[in-house]
């Protein structure tokens, strides 16, 4: 496939770039920021989001969606990246919706998806449970008793979890941690008893939370996929989902790189603009070569989920990891060639290194995908 | 059957037929790139059958018009030619700087009598042809060249000194950039000319390089002469041909790090060995070599993406000007650790318990990739300034 966007795909990019720039952006991050409101984004700015068809962009048109794939998807989260424009278009649109569709009967699919894809219902993925995203080390255990499954256990970094109105937990029915084989999906209503949904303000300031899971019960029929067997189905979720984080990467590296060459050309000392400094200017430079890399990556990945690449375990670690890398360096440089003013609060620049590490880390940070390249290599 | 597949099928079987079996193992060292020339060096007899051969069928150089040597073939074609050519392994027939630098530059700007006179003769490996850009004071500075050229009529008479000038022992013509007036700006009074080297007033005297081999030359011009026929483009209009080639050059140096078949990461594992979990035994060597395998990966996307956009009409050519700084310290970073996964074996400067040190002496060639063409740190300028606009100091 070639490596360029179609005519829809632009089409869509630019609607995009457009509704964030005007609806979405820092600006208002910073006003949900400060009114302390726990859900960490708009819900009219998510309506309209959703009115315009994004919740289902990568969803099938059986399904409600518009059929528009991943690559349209990552051009919305690489927009959002842009903006920094909060919504639940990461952890339901790009991670729940991808679980279901790896793991979900068809029964269960045609109950879910329509709900995602028309923006009402919001799934959130319950996973992590320690410091580190380590699926296969899963100790939050689910008991079959009678027509029932019993989930205890503790969950973090759950997105959007003060909205979320389902969730998807990662049990263990078998086995022990360290064991991929085990392995269960159940979906759980938000107020469902036994559940403690804790809000955690967290750094970037989007809404997320964790779990606490005191013998809670769902139906069997609750399960996703065969019980003990979601690890394969979650790992190419995770694996699409963590390529579209690279997308979401990938728009707040370029806008803090662009914000910061702006500044290179704005800023004077010693008489002279800095930006005409070498120094700078070489630093510059190769972080404008390694946003290039960055840009191929991306797009090579979401083509690849697209064509229904079968294992997308080595791409979507290599873009990962060099998102990881990228994103980085552009928000540390970004910090670190604004001077002073990039230190503080009432510049804008910070909140890009803050929302950039949560994505960084989120599903596995640089070392982590950088590990899992060289194994996916033979090394 | 589509134009294009039977465009492949005849190719498979003409390639069959006349690739000799020895010119389908793979280049090993220089030695194995035929160049031509009027003394041509040949490793092998069928180096010049196959070069024969392939010129005759004008896929010595396939995208150059028919009526100058070439076959005339679309890009599509020429990718079906070269993937043909790398599923039996057949090497390139012919290597020259008159392909990969003169020849693009003469086909935007040569005349008439100039393209029918040295295309042909590049095309058929006739001529071997160097490079007469640097001169001991006008390295990076390039505009800042010295070598006179005195207008004597009919003729130009040529007096100064080049100097890295690559394989200028073994070429039978110079590309040479010469001052022609001195009286504006440096960029202007400079002059694109061509002229023949076996004459009295050139002398070329070889360098060696920290790699032991000498591929390039000091070059004296004392009153060395160039005939007016032999002017590319207009009298102190040089600059912009000399430019024009420089990104022709550029391209060719980015792409010498192409990835070899096995990962250099799996002759780790045979050298030094896996943990029970099947990750190389040295955890920092696995890390310098996963970036590096990453970061080619990726490069290797981006020359695709670019070259896609292009197609598409989508490209701003922004993205090419990271190509020879990025590939250049790529092919350096591989370099590197193929010292360090190989270890003694990539120390050997000689015999064949090195391979006669082949490992050794390409590690040491790649220092020199981000200095050819324009070095890494004036390719960042480039950027800075044209791509990124930031101001001059
Ligand atoms: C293997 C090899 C083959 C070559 N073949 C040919 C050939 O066939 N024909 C030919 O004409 N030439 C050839 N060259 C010469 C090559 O083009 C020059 O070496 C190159 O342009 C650098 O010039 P210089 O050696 O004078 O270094 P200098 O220009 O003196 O550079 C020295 C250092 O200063 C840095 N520097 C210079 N200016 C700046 C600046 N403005 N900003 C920041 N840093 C700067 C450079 O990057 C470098 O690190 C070859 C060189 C090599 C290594």
């Amino acid at each position: 496939m070639a490596l360029v966007l179609n005519e829809e795909q632009v089409m869509l990019r630019d609607a995009a770039a457009g509704f964030l720039k005007e609806k979405a952006t820092v600006a208002h991050l910073r006003a949900l920021r400060d009114a302390g409101d726990a859900t960490g984004f708009s819900p009219d700015v998510w309506a309209e989001m959703a009115e315009m068809g994004w919740a289902g962009i990568a969803i099938d048109e059986q399904f409600g969606g518009l059929g528009y794939g991943y690559t349209g998807l990552g051009l919305v989260l690489e927009q959002a990246g842009r903006n920094l424009s909060a919504s639940p278009l990461q952890s339901t649109v790009l991670v729940a919706a991808s679980v279901i569709n790896e793991l979900a009967s068809a029964g269960q699919k045609e109950r879910l998806l329509p709900g995602i894809a028309a923006g009402q219902a919001l799934v959130s993925l319950a996973l992590q449970e320690g410091p580190h995203h380590a699926p296969e080390r899963t100790q939050t255990s689910a008991v079959r008793d009678g027509e029932d499954y019993v989930i205890s256990g503790c969950k973090v970094l759950v997105m959007d979890a003060p909205s979320a109105a389902q969730f998807i937990v990662i049990a263990r029915t078998s086995g022990s941690a360290g064991d991929t084989a085990g392995l269960s999906a159940l979906l759980v209503d938000a107020d469902a008893g036994g559940l403690t949904v804790e809000p955690r303000a967290m750094v970037d300031s989007r809404g997320s939370g964790a779990l606490g899971l005191a013998d809670v019960r769902v139906p069997a029929a609750n399960l996703l996929g065969g019980e003990g067997e979601a690890y394969s189905g979650l790992s190419r979720a995770l694996d699409i989902a963590n390529i579209g984080l690279a997308a979401e990467l990938l728009g707040l590296s370029a806008e803090a790189f662009e914000r910061t060459v702006e500044y290179l050309k704005e800023r004077k000392q010693f008489g002279r603009i800095i930006g005409t400094f070498q120094g700078l200017q070489h630093r510059a430079a190769e972080l404008f070569a390694e946003l290039e890399l960055a840009r191929s990556i991306v797009l090579a990945a979401l083509q690849a989920v697209d064509a229904g690449q079968e294992d997308l375990s080595l791409i979507a670690s290599a873009a990962k990891a060099k998102l990881c890398e990228v994103a980085q360096r552009a928000t540390n440089e970004g910090i670190q060639m604004h001077g002073g003013i990039g230190m503080t609060d009432e510049h804008e620049i910070g909140f890009f290194i803050k929302r950039a590490r949560v994505v960084q880390h989120t599903f596995g940070d640089y070392n982590y995908h950088l590990d899992r390249f060289a194994q996916a290599n033979g090394y | 059957m589509s134009d294009l597949e039977t465009f492949r099928q005849e190719t498979r079987a003409w390639l069959e037929e006349n690739c000799p079996e020895t010119m389908r193992t793979p280049v090993k060292s220089f030695e194995d790139i035929y160049n031509g020339g009027r003394n041509p060096e040949v490793d092998h007899p069928d180096q010049v059958v196959w070069c024969e051969r392939m010129a005759a069928k004008g896929w010595t150089v396939p995208m150059w018009p028919k009526e100058y040597g070439g076959a005339a073939l679309s890009k599509e074609e020429n990718k079906i030619l070269a993937q043909e050519m790398a599923a039996i392994g057949a090497r390139r027939a012919l290597d020259s700087f008159g392909i990969s630098m003169l020849g693009p530059a003469l086909l935007e700007f040569g005349n008439e009598e100039q393209k029918k006179e040295h295309l042909t003769k590049i095309a058929r490996g006739e001529i071997r042809w160097c490079q007469g850009y640097s001169e001991p004071n006008a390295g990076s500075d390039l505009a800042s060249l010295a070598t006179k050229a005195e207008d004597k009529g009919d003729h130009y008479l040529i007096n100064g000194q080049k100097i890295w000038t690559s394989y200028a022992d073994k070429a039978d013509w110079i590309f040479c950039l010469v001052r022609t007036d001195n009286t504006g700006t440096k960029h202007e009074g400079i002059s694109f000319v061509l002229f023949d080297m076996d004459q009295p007033g050139v002398t070329v005297k070889p360098i060696k390089l920290i790699s032991g081999n000498s591929p390039f030359c000091e070059t004296f011009f004392d009153d060395a002469r160039a005939e007016k026929k032999n002017l590319v483009g207009e009298e102190g209009k040089g600059w912009t041909i000399a430019k024009y080639l420089l990104t022709h050059e550029r391209e060719m140096i980015s792409g010498m790090g192409a990835a070899p078949r096995k990962s250099l990461g799996q002759h780790a594992v045979d050298i030094i060995g896996a943990d029970a979990g099947g990750r190389l035994a040295s955890p920092v060597l696995r890390q310098n070599l996963a970036q590096y395998q990453l970061d080619t990966l990726v490069f290797g996307y981006t020359m695709a993406r670019v070259g896609d956009e292009a197609k598409a009409g989508q490209g701003l050519g922004a993205a090419s000007s990271i190509f020879k700084y990025y590939g250049t310290e790529l092919n350096k970073r591989r370099n590197e650790l193929n010292l360090a996964v190989f270890g003694e074996r990539a120390l050997g400067w000689d015999g064949d318990a090195y391979d006669g040190g082949t490992l050794t002496r390409d590690w040491l060639r790649s220092k020199g990739n981000s200095i050819e063409g324009g070095t890494s740190e004036v390719q960042l300028n480039v950027i800075s300034k044209r791509v990124l606009g930031l101001p001059d100091a």
